[in-house]
């Protein structure tokens, strides 16, 4: 069971038994539930899961239902980083003891949390796991907004976003902070393994959550999620969204190995400009007002630049 | 146990995704499985949905981007071949619709009430123009 799971193609990874089930409250069109399956159907082990507060835990445990075909907690906002931390170490302490059950299954620890739960009000936690190096993957769904609880705005809303706490108007253009640096922040933990992931490239999610499986120690995905309800574009539009974040290079995919080591995972062919992305979202359809387009200029800029940085840090492998 | 409410509950009751004991969940399909009363396949959201997708087999290459994609797991695939839409779960997004790949599609969007035979026989032709 221990040794991982053959996925080369689509048509051989569709023959996965899926153990997330249907019937979730999450809305039509959110790609939470995507990325959950390409996770979970990423390895055949047992799993231990936790899900902090966040839209996939109010849409996948209402009672008398629950989505989840594995052992799956969920305490509160902050702490499922924490939760599964825990289980292990009791699982580690059994097994030096001798009295594990069934020893020769080899379970995968992993914690799902939105941005709100994983920047915000839950780092703190995921922080103290990775400084005590618990063999645990933290998922992050990054639909930037705290969606579950009306689209308020988190540290990993993007500049210019409008939400209901930062509305854009007469006086304001939305959001006026820059999204965290996660990435960099939890590959500074020394962590082994810290990726970049979007549901559209599949195969690279896979890859990289396989290789998250193989090392040991604390691993951090950061998974773009697009979300309908809250960037207000067309259910049907969740993968053209996330073609668009990939390509304009909004959401670089990367990762980073030993806190040192970046690789970029995914050079578009033909980068896209970065307004084909705002454009398709009514979050940020305030901006191509006169009096705010310079911000899309800005945002251009942005990109551009980080673009170059994860390239130099590629080149000079510090 | 389905019919207990929510604060009817001893401390430490436990609610079960199947009934019995199944040793490799991860190797056994979904048609296979015992499930119980408190997990949510057992549940519907076929009336979340105003327009349905219709699965036309006769130009499906089975490339699995629509199981890959579909948030709802709804797109049921046996032997890397595409077999049909489980209606039970299906939300109407049409996340399947766009990325399928074949000209025509091999699915297509729906009212809901619409019939389906009858949008079978009438299915768009391919389409010249498109790469």
């Amino acid at each position: 069971m221990s040794e991982m799971k053959k996925i080369k193609n689509l048509k051989e990874f569709s023959t996965s038994a899926d153990r997330f089930e249907g019937a979730n409250l999450l809305c039509p069109g959110c790609a939470h539930s995507i990325i959950v399956r390409e996770v979970l159907n990423a390895t055949n082990d047992d799993l231990v899961l936790s899900a902090s507060t966040g839209c996939l835990e109010v849409c996948t445990a209402v009672y008398p239902y629950t989505s989840w075909d594995a052992s799956w907690i969920h305490i509160g906002f902050e702490n499922g980083s924490t939760a599964v931390a825990g289980a292990e170490a009791m699982y580690n302490a059994l097994k030096k003891k001798g009295r594990l059950k069934q020893p020769e299954r080899n379970p995968k620890f992993i914690s799902f949390a939105g941005d709100g739960a994983s920047y915000d009000i839950g780092f703190q936690w995921i922080s103290g796991c990775f400084e005590r190096g618990h063999n645990i993957m933290h998922v992050v769904l990054d639909n930037e907004v705290y969606a579950n609880t009306g689209g308020q705005r988190s540290s990993s809303t993007p500049i210019g976003g409008s939400n209901t706490t930062t509305p854009a108007g007469t006086h304001s253009y939305g959001e006026k902070q820059n999204k965290k640096d996660m990435m960099a922040i939890m590959a500074a933990h020394g962590g082994p393994y810290v990726a970049q992931v979007s549901p559209n490239k599949w195969k690279d999610m896979v890859k990289k959550i396989q290789h998250g499986f193989s090392v040991d120690g604390p691993v951090f995905i950061n998974a773009a999620s697009q979300c309908c309800t809250e960037w207000k574009f067309d259910p049907k539009d969740t993968m053209h969204l996330a073609d668009l974040s990939t390509d304009t290079l909004a959401w670089p995919l990367y990762e980073i190995i030993d806190g040192k080591e970046l690789n970029i995972t995914y050079r578009p062919k033909n980068v896209i400009p970065v307004e084909e992305y705002l454009a398709a979202q009514g979050r940020f359809k305030h901006l191509f007002k006169d009096e705010y387009k310079y911000l899309i200029k800005e945002w251009q800029e942005r990109v551009d630049s980080n673009w170059a940085y994860l390239n130099r840090r590629e080149e000079a492998r510090v | 146990m389905a019919n207990t409410g929510w604060d009817e509950f001893e401390i430490g009751a436990m609610l079960r995704s199947f009934d019995g004991k199944i040793d490799d969940i991860a190797g056994t399909l979904q048609e296979d499985r015992a499930y119980s009363q408190n997990n949510s396949f057992v549940a519907s959201v076929a009336d979340w949905r105003i327009e349905k997708p219709v699965f036309n087999k006769d130009f499906c290459i089975d490339c699995q981007f629509c199981w890959i994609y579909c948030p709802d797991i709804s797109i049921i695939s046996r032997d890397k071949k595409m077999i049909g839409v489980d209606m039970d779960h299906c939300k109407g997004c049409g996340i399947c619709v766009e990325v399928c790949p074949t000209n025509p599609k091999s699915l297509l969007m729906f009212p809901e009430h619409a019939d389906e035979e009858a949008e079978l026989a009438k299915w768009p032709e391919k389409d010249e123009e498109k790469k």
